[in-house]
């Protein structure tokens, strides 16, 4: 096995080219634990080298490792090497709260210090945490190579489990999100308090300015999923002056974001109940961002769900 | 370090006296553990970081399915890997092919049947684990895959095929006691589940194998729970006398049962004394799930007949024990699920029928509780349905049928240890219920169920209180000759202590000495090393080390004791019957004389082997009847849970506990069991399970085999109940098993009233773990 530890975004880039299919390690967080496992193999003797894939550390690329705050365009842009660590503090806490949330959710303060938002992407498993809420805000993901630079919506770059749109001898170079006018969280079920997979994810987006309520799935599909029956129905139901939103109305809701979902059975949970937990979710994060009963007359006052 | 001979431990100097007026590291102190500054800084020694020069790496192919038969077994390609030293097979165990606690089912290797997922088949030895690991890739075994037996109640029914030549019932008990026919006006019941629960322990199984010069014996350094018992079992296979194998105790991570059956042990010996060199073994997580036994998954039906006023007349029960592949220590599981039916209550009548049966599931034997968490779980939760069908509140049903020392349990047998039910129960209502409000009262998210994924705000969540009460039975049953042994000298006031004492985490290491401190009045204690150079001690299971260890390490020390006292009473002319210990000086206690004990003891040397054995207990005849049982333990816990009703999570808020604990001989160290056992009970509550699918299990590791962590974690409110049993030779009882054991139904009581509060019925909840779509679906 051999190791290039790539100091500069060329280095890398250059690295790449020789080695299009070298094993990328930012935090580690998601690769040792399958080099570990036995998924992937990395040979330790001498005579493994040939067919062993090249390993390329980029987690001391300062270009991966910083972010920008683009106030006039209304944007961010983080690199693929932030950690969940500074994802949770300010600045881009308070402009990307969901974003935090999600954050806050990856695994153990450990995790949270070493693991990347590009290895989240990188890996694009249905429960990363951090890609429901990209698919929300609808961020953009940065690719490049030694040759080509080009950008993806994040929905195209996410292709299935475990398997996205990046080319052999591309890095991820980070994402821009916009920084909306509005209100964004996100939830997760898990089945202990904390240090979890999810079983099943919500991320709600409400814009205000383009008045579009914006609603991302993890852990219910192959990939994360986006709710456009759902959104469509809530961007029309609730009050965008006094934000507030009739019971009735977020059951629907609640029922169209079920109906989404496309869950499996496995060893986590059974499908109905993944399909009933967005459900629930995306009907909370939903009154989190419209707090008043607003329905037809003759509704009670209480938020229900 | 390594296998030379370990320097005893001196433990730590300690303040003078504690705040109680009593000189610190006597009983009733809480003297800092000897292993306890190394284990937090991270540099004790754990039985996978044992090391020697030019040791070899072991490693075992397993079997990938739930039953078939091998066909042929091709090791040419692992031969061919450079590095690559033994590959053994069934075929190379010189002595018996089969091992096992009770019955000798197991095999050290298959040879022609594979009974579950993880079964051993071969092992090899070479330079580097990775050479280990691509040899077991290339060994080729063909099989024909046969259909697994994976429902218990066709083990029991006979209408499957035999897996094994012993049959798939591993045993039945039944039960009668008084009248059958016994009837009450309040008839309630219910069919009941318990998952499978792992152990878990964070050390992996791991050993050091380093066979003797001359190849006729062997050393083995191991994580184990029971010395002795490894040590017969492997000499049998390997076909040596005992005495040529010595077991030396390897740093213990933690075993809760899952260290009482052989894993890795012969194993480890045979390649080792195949090449005449030491060789290591070490599982993985995922290993570790399959190379050792499991809790008992069980189906568990009871129905309970009670007076209008609530008092238990007849219970009927029918158990069934899924034991996996081999018998473990099923059929001695079974006998405690069944003999703890009626929990810690009075009831005259009872009908049980046990079965404990083989399929090809993993292996199950024993584990912290051993067959009551399963009995309790059921008993608890019908207590409660009968506390509603009476029109009584749970703590109400449970005092008026709380046991009493003198009561007959359904076997027959008289309950003589002291039985504080009563006050256990009232002592855990007297605790303080929680005084902050649902989510806490600064906002923090942690404090809401689903915690940091901020599923739910506080008007979503629902409050409930639940209660459990448990009986346990302490040491080993049915007649087992059980004892243990200790040795102590005192040389020149210094006192050192030798005994095969399996310490797992549990303490006696700290006991240990505070016994000899008091007892003898000295302040330096000195432990030797922990192996087979001494007998038995019996096994650190079964909370019974506290009582028969320290009951022999107790009485050794008192046989130097007399010794003692007869040199310094034949010195100053007096009787020895007149001496006595005052802290750390002999004293005539019918004169003046006082010395320090150190001085009187200058230049002699008393030297004291003792063992301790329990009194003696009985087979149950037929119909269940007979004193199968040593001594009991009781606990109340009460608990109180944040519910959200609609995503079924969870939040546990306050376990309040009252436990009979005898006499605390070191407070710290009981507690430390109580919060732990808690945390364990807490888990088969809410989370912990393995996953079968089809005979393969599908969660083995801590990703998704999930353990409560510290956020999970509830305070804990202890009250410890001290009435000295006088059957107990230090008035202590045994307190590792009972944390464990009801907590888990007063969780999940507290789930169900909860949800009761929702919509005034609530759920039935019959199964643990209660997983998020039992509630919200
Ligand atoms: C104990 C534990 C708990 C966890 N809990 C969670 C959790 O709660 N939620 C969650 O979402 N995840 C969790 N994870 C998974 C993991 O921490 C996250 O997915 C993390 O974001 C991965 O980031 P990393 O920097 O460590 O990635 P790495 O492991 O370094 O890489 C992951 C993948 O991305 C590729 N990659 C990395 N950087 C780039 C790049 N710049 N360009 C192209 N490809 C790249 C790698 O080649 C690899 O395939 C947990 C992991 C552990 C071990």
């Amino acid at each position: 096995m051999s190791v290039i530890i790539a100091f500069s975004m060329d280095e890398a880039l250059r690295a790449l080219a020789a080695h299009p299919d070298a094993l990328i390690l930012s935090g580690g967080t998601d690769l040792l634990v399958e080099i570990n496992e036995g998924h992937r193999r990395l040979g330790s003797s001498s005579a493994d080298i040939a067919t062993s894939p090249t390993v390329l550390a980029v987690d001391r690329l300062s270009e991966l490792r910083s972010w920008t705050i683009d106030l006039e365009r209304s944007q961010v842009h983080i690199g693929a090497g932030v950690t969940w660590s500074e994802l949770v503090s300010e600045p881009l806490a308070g402009l990307i709260p969901a974003l935090a949330e999600a954050s806050r959710t990856v695994g153990s303060p450990q995790i949270r210090n070493a693991g990347t938002l590009g290895g989240n992407l990188g890996t694009c498993s249905p429960a990363g945490d951090g890609l429901p809420v990209l698919a929300a805000l609808e961020a953009v993901v940065h690719l490049r190579s030694a040759t080509h630079q080009r950008d993806l919506p994040v929905a195209e770059f996410m292709v299935g489990v475990k398997r996205t749109a990046r080319l052999p001898g591309e890095l991820i170079t980070g994402v821009t999100l916009p920084i909306i006018n509005g209100w964004q969280g996100y939830s997760k079920v898990g089945v202990r308090n904390a240090m979890v997979i999810a079983t099943a994810s919500t991320a709600l987006v409400a814009d205000r300015t383009k008045r579009q309520i914006r609603v991302a799935l993890g852990s219910v599909g192959p990939t994360v999923l986006r709710c456009s029956e759902a959104e469509t129905m809530l961007s029309a139901a609730v009050d965008w002056e006094n934000g507030g939103v009739g019971s009735d109305q977020l059951r629907e809701f609640g029922g169209l974001v079920a109906a989404a979902s496309r869950p499996i059975d496995d060893h986590r949970s059974s499908a109905a109940y993944r399909r009933h937990s967005v459900g629930v979710m995306a009907q909370r994060l939903a009154r989190r961002a419209f707090p008043l009963e607003s329905g037809p007359p003759g509704q009670g006052k209480s938020s229900g769900i | 370090m390594t296998i030379t001979e370990t320097p005893a431990t001196p433990l730590l100097p300690s303040p003078p006296t504690t705040a109680d007026g009593l000189r610190e590291g006597v009983i009733g102190t809480s003297p800092v553990r000897p292993d306890g500054i190394a284990k937090v800084q991270g540099s004790f020694e754990f039985s996978s970081d044992i090391f020697a020069e030019g040791a070899l790496w072991g490693a075992t192919l397993r079997s990938p399915h739930p039953h078939a038969r091998i066909l042929s077994v091709d090791l040419s390609g692992a031969w061919k890997i450079n590095g690559v030293e033994a590959v053994i097979t069934a075929e190379d165990v010189p002595g018996v092919l089969t091992y096992g606690l009770i019955t000798h089912d197991q095999p050290v290797f298959a040879r022609d049947i594979v009974r579950y997922v993880g079964e051993p088949v071969a092992a090899v030895a070479a330079d580097h684990p990775e050479t280990c690991r691509r040899a077991l890739e290339a060994i080729v075994v063909t099989y024909e895959v046969l259909t697994p037996l994976l429902d218990a109640e066709a083990a029991i029914d006979g209408s499957s095929v035999p897996i094994h030549p012993d049959g798939n019932l591993i045993r039945h008990q039944r039960i009668l006691c008084g009248d059958p026919e016994a009837t009450g006006p309040v008839v309630v019941e219910g069919t009941y589940e318990i998952g499978m629960q792992d152990q878990a322990f964070l050390g992996l199984e791991a050993a050091l194998a380093v066979p003797d010069s001359g190849g006729k014996g062997v050393e083995l350094h191991v994580a184990t729970q029971w010395l002795h018992e490894d040590r017969g079992q492997i000499a049998a296979c390997l076909d040596l006398p005992v005495e040529q194998v010595r077991l030396v105790l390897g740093g213990v991570g933690g075993a809760f049962g899952a260290r009482e059956d052989i894993s890795l042990q012969v194993h480890c010996c045979l390649l080792a004394l195949r090449l005449g060199k030491p060789v290591r073994m070490a599982y993985n997580r995922a290993e570790s799930f399959l190379g050792h036994v499991h809790r008992h998954p069980a189906r568990i039906w009871m129905r309970h007949h009670a007076t209008a006023e609530g008092e238990l007349v007849k219970i009927e029960a029918r158990f069934v024990l899924d034991g996996g592949a081999y018998a473990s220590t099923s059929s001695a599981v079974l006998i405690n699920a069944v003999t703890h039916t009626q929990g810690p209550y009075r009831c005259p009548n009872a009908i049980v029928d046990g079965y404990a049966v083989r399929t090809n599931h993993l292996p199950c034997g024993a584990m912290r509780g051993f067959g009551v968490v399963q009995a309790c779980f059921a008993h608890e939760s019908q207590m409660d349905k009968l506390a509603q069908a009476a029109g009584l509140d749970p703590v109400e049903i449970r005092l008026i049928n709380a046991m009493r020392t003198g009561d007959l349990l359904i076997t027959g047998q008289p309950v003589e240890s002291v039985a504080p039910v009563e006050r256990c129960i009232r002592e855990t209502a007297a605790l303080a219920m929680p005084t902050e409000p649902i989510g806490g009262s600064d906002g923090d998210v942690m404090c809401l169920p689903g915690g940091a994924g901020r599923t739910a705000d506080v008007s979503h969540i629902r409050r409930g209180v639940g209660w459990g009460v448990s009986i346990k039975n302490l040491m080993y049953s049915e007649g087992f000759d059980d004892y243990s042994t200790a040795r102590c000298r005192m040389v020149n006031g210094v006192v050192t202590l030798k005994f095969a004492t399996a310490e797992v985490g549990q303490g006696f290491v700290t006991i240990a000495a505070q016994i000899a401190r008091t007892i003898l009045g000295v302040d330096e204690v000195l432990l030797d090393r922990i192996d087979t150079g001494i007998g038995s001690a019996g096994s650190t299971s079964a909370s019974r080390q506290t009582w028969m260890s320290g009951g022999a390490v107790d009485a050794a020390c008192r046989q130097v004791r007399e010794r003692f006292f007869e040199h310094v009473a034949a010195a100053y002319g007096l009787d020895p019957l007149r001496l006595g210990i005052d802290g750390t000086d002999v004293v005539d206690t019918m004169g003046d004389l006082r010395i320090p004990v150190t001085e009187a003891a200058v230049g002699v040397e008393f030297d004291e082997t003792v063992e301790y054995r329990h009194r003696p207990t009985e087979d149950l005849d037929e119909n269940g009847q007979g004193n199968c049982h040593v001594a009991f333990a009781f606990v109340a816990h009460r608990a109180v849970v944040d519910v959200d009703p609609d995503l079924g999570l969870v939040k546990v808020v306050q376990v309040a506990t009252a436990q009979d604990v005898g006499r605390a001989l070191n407070p710290l160290s009981v507690i430390g069991q109580i919060e732990g056992g808690i945390a364990q009970g807490l888990g088969l509550a809410v989370m912990e399970e393995i996953i079968q699918i089809d005979g393969r299990i599908r969660n083995a590791s801590f990703t998704d085999y999930l353990l409560p962590t510290m956020l999970d974690m509830p305070p804990v409110l202890v009250a410890l109940v001290e009435e000295p049993d006088p059957q107990a030779p230090l008035g202590a009882k045994g307190v590792g098993e009972p944390p464990c054991i009801s907590v888990t139904p007063a969780v999940v009581a507290a789930i169900r009233d909860a949800l009761r509060q929702v919509d005034g019925v609530g759920r039935d909840l019959h199964r643990v773990p209660v997983r998020p779509a039992d509630i919200a679906l």
